[in-house]
């Protein structure tokens, strides 16, 4: 057979990028470049003497994508430009593009050496964990729209969005925190530092003088931790009242503040030296496990609308001439030119050409949808072959699949149906508090107001659940730090209770359960030999349309030959001449003639591409969806512990297929449309079930939101998945039980810390109950119980994830 | 005895400069990027090359 020749050669790699070379006829001296758009940029390096590139990091380059001439030329737009700058004077002007496929050092050199391939660049400086350029340039020697040229023909196609002010509320967020931290570790250490006399009993050693002046001094260096280090406590517990909720950052409002009071009571009135020094190491602990908690994946972008997935302008034509205008100025009536490969953005009619749309990215069908003149055309699909001119008949926002974020859904911020552990525990935790610290005060009551105060404010400094809050966000934390590296990557720690308390888990068929990239071919017919299968790979090689990209794939190997002749016939083939012959390809009308099935999907749900060579009827190739490696497996283990639905916008071939592998009890839809997909999930909730969505397409956006936790799954992580709140990796799809299995075990952990500080509380609370309460205990404990805790249920959720095969 | 009165305020002005500096390093946005600067700082040789053969 011929497959066994596969490859036999040495194995190539491009210089440039390390990918295989398909053969050797793309070079230049002694390197070998995969396909010209590697050899260009190797020559644009060289030629600017920036080759360091390559002994930076082996192979380290991006294949540049084909772009068409006027992909950029919106960025002349005075609008688009104003939204785009960070800061312009007309003369200088600074900008940042997010460059998603920076990957590794070389990147980060070649990009702030930009200076040397456009005089115009003054300074470009990488922040590499955002996968961000900042670029500083004159705008007489050069342009936005030139430099995010050359930025693309480098590999480095700038993703350009025009609403993103949110990030950087995020960043002054944390800032904001750090600044927290610095003045609450600050006084934390030097109130304990004035407390030392206090602690070691030397106080009544000392001239008492110094007790007076250390009490004010740890006042005045408390004033800034209680106003402003803890404000952010305050302002959640009122706003949890408000709503009638308490939050656990209620009690921790009550520890603070009674700390605060009293300790003010007792400096001010010479009673005793106060808890200045407890009150501030437990905001400085608190604000840690905060910071601990905000991580971030900043390179990963969880909030994609369809805005991210569609081209920012379009060629509109009018009266004759193209101009290139801002998508967002778009109107009913205008025409627009569509190139090969382009997402058409808009409801339009099909005005031109011979449309021929690849809808796999909304619908998850795989096969191209053949349109004639006078046809709708939906936005969101994807023209594969010639130019096509439409004229709009909606505005952007109104389309059949831009109008799915018009929904309620993505309205509003996403709130939690479900009430958070933490705020449970915490309503009764604060209610036994207060009646243990009211009985306390009533029993000393009789003997001395005085004591009973003392008890009172002891007992609620005592149980202060600092514990708990710190081990709610370390357990969490460290959890969504393990899936990180493990290439699971979630919005936020609050996803990992989500995840742990679903019990529904719904998943999309294309692309979720099957591979986009990798597809089943058999050949069946006639055996081909060597050079007709060249002839082949040669021929599909010339053609944009999906199943020929596929073809030529798996036709790898084969030596790539010339054509002399090629033509595509739209929605039905090609063919191909060379040397020694000539090849059609295509569906069995336009191949053989005759056409014996009523549709081009067979039993078994491959497409089929008819083959001739030399004007003979040699068989016909299969290609269907291959499911992912270990999907039986995986999805028997959930199946135990969850109600497992599926959701396709596919068609209804592969019923019985998957009946098989889902068995009972399963909720199997086809044919969804992204709005069906939505209410199925919504129904499910109203239900009370809590709904985890798994998909991977821009169809699926609208059931990703609505779910408890939405996960989209990626071929490649840092390019493109809708709005969600986790990222999977797909190759890590046989993982996900183990994920639910460790997010549900995160629960269990957070208990059982709390059980530990709790054995801690009881200790304190007998001596606090007797009115024998000290500065120096509080000082020992808070730390002591707190460190513990989180070390406890850091180690633990380590060692339940490495059980669990994470790393 | 006022000696430790002075050591007092000298070590809460030390710790306090050194408050100011961590302000003012957050405020200037270095804990922001904490990788990037990692990978720079071997780049730098080349550049001063570079800037001696332009001399």
């Amino acid at each position: 057979m011929p497959e066994n020749n596969i490859n036999t050669p040495s194995e190539i790699l491009c210089y440039h990028c390390g990918d295989v070379c398909r053969d050797e006829t793309v070079r230049k001296e002694d390197k070998f470049f995969c396909c010209t758009g590697c050899k260009m940029v190797y020559e644009i390096l060289s030629e600017n003497d920036l080759c360091k590139y390559y002994d930076l990091d082996e192979k380290p380059g991006i294949t540049p994508s084909v772009r068409s001439r006027t992909k950029y030329e919106f960025l002349e737009d005075e609008q688009v430009r104003k939204q785009v700058l960070g800061f312009t004077d007309g003369k200088t002007s600074t900008v940042t593009f997010l460059i998603p496929q920076m990957h590794c050092s070389s990147c980060i050199w070649l990009l702030e050496n930009m200076h040397r391939l456009d005089e115009g660049v003054t300074q470009s400086r990488v922040d590499f964990p955002q996968k961000k350029v900042s670029i500083k340039y004159h705008e007489e020697k050069t342009s936005l729209k030139k430099i995010a040229e050359l930025l693309d023909s480098l590999g480095y196609e700038p993703s350009i969005n025009l609403d993103a002010t949110e990030k950087k509320i995020k960043s002054d967020h944390i800032k904001k925190l750090y600044y927290k931290i610095g003045i609450a570790g600050f006084a934390f250490g030097n109130i304990m530092l004035l407390s030392f006399p206090e602690y070691l009993g030397l106080e009544k050693l000392a001239d008492p003088e110094f007790h007076t002046l250390f009490g004010w001094l740890n006042l005045i260096l408390s004033l800034p931790v209680f106003f402003y280090s803890s404000s952010e406590y305050y302002i959640s517990a009122w706003k949890g009242l408000k709503n009638k909720v308490i939050n656990i950052d209620f009690p921790l409002f009550l520890g603070i503040l009674v700390l605060f009071v009293r300790s003010l009571y007792e400096i001010i009135l010479q009673t005793g030296a106060g808890y200045m020094d407890s009150m501030a190491g437990l905001v400085f602990l608190l604000l840690i496990g905060k910071v601990f908690q905000s991580k971030t994946y900043d390179s990963m972008n969880f909030e994609r609308t369809y805005k991210s997935y569609f081209p920012l302008s379009v060629t509109v034509v009018k009266g004759g001439t193209e101009t290139t205008i801002p998508l967002s100025k778009v109107k009913i009536g205008d025409r627009i030119l569509i190139r090969n490969n382009e997402i058409i953005p808009v409801d339009s009619i099909l005005f031109r050409g011979d449309g021929n749309i690849d809808y796999s990215f909304v619908t998850g069908e795989s096969s191209p949808v053949q349109k004639v003149l006078g046809e709708i055309v939906f936005a969101g699909g994807r023209q594969t072959g010639s130019l096509i001119e439409l004229e709009v008949i909606k505005n952007v926002s109104q389309s059949y699949l831009t109008g799915l974020w018009n929904n309620d859904t993505f309205r509003k911020e996403k709130e939690s149906r479900l009430q958070t552990f933490s705020n449970v525990i915490s309503k009764y935790f604060t209610l036994a508090t207060i009646i243990l610290a009211l009985i306390g005060a009533a029993y000393w009551m009789p003997e001395s107001a005085d004591k009973a105060l003392n008890v009172f404010t002891a007992i609620l400094i005592v149980t202060c659940p600092c514990a708990l809050a710190l081990a709610i966000p370390f357990t969490f934390g460290n959890i969504m730090r393990i899936f990180g590296r493990n290439n699971f990557y979630i919005k936020n720690t609050s996803v990992v209770e989500y995840l742990s308390k679903a019990d529904s888990i719904v998943f999309d068929k294309t692309g979720t359960l099957t591979q986009n990239r990798k597809s089943e071919i058999k050949f069946s017919g006639l055996a081909l030999n060597e050079k007709e299968l060249s002839m082949l790979r040669s021929a599909v090689r010339q053609s944009t349309h999906p199943l020929s990209r596929k073809l030529y794939d798996h036709l790898s190997g084969y030596n790539i030959i010339k054509i002399l002749d090629f033509k595509e016939f739209t929605g039905k083939g090609i063919s191909g001449k060379t040397e020694s012959g000539t090849v059609k390809l295509g569906s069995e009308e336009f191949v053989t003639g005759s056409h014996s099935r009523t549709d081009d999907f067979s039993q078994d749900n491959s497409s089929r591409v008819y083959v001739a060579v030399n004007g003979d009827y040699r068989g016909y190739f299969s290609i269907s969806n291959s499911y992912r490696e270990g999907l039986e497996e995986t999805i028997e283990k959930l199946g135990k512990n969850y109600n497992l639905h599926l959701l396709s916008g596919d068609n209804e071939s592969e019923r019985p297929f998957l009946q098989k592998y889902f068995k009972d009890p399963l909720q199997m839809y086809f044919r969804q449309s992204p709005e069906n997909k939505l209410k199925y999930i919504n129904a499910l909730q109203n239900e009370g079930s809590s709904v985890i969505m798994i998909g991977d397409g821009l169809n699926d956006a609208g059931a990703l939101k609505q779910s408890d936790a939405g996960i989209s799954i990626s071929e490649d992580v840092s390019n493109f998945s809708p709005a969600c709140d986790g990222i999977l990796e797909s190759v890590n799809f046989p993982k996900l039980p183990d994920i639910m299995s460790v997010a549900k075990s995160s629960i269990k952990i957070i208990i059982l810390s709390f059980a530990i500080s709790f054995v801690y509380n009881i200790v304190v609370l007998e001596i606090a109950f007797q009115g024998l309460f000290k500065p120096i205990i509080a000082a020992i404990l808070m730390p002591v119980s707190s460190i513990s805790v989180v070390l406890f249920s850091v180690l633990l959720s380590n060692f339940v994830a490495k059980r669990r095969g994470f790393k | 005895m006022s000696v430790v009165v002075v050591l007092i305020g000298v070590s809460v002005l030390v710790a306090a400069s050194f408050l100011v500096a961590f302000l003012w390093a957050v405020k200037t946005g270095q804990f922001e990027d904490k990788y990037t600067p990692s990978v720079r700082i071997l780049f730098d040789d080349e550049k001063k090359k570079e800037e001696e053969k332009n001399k």
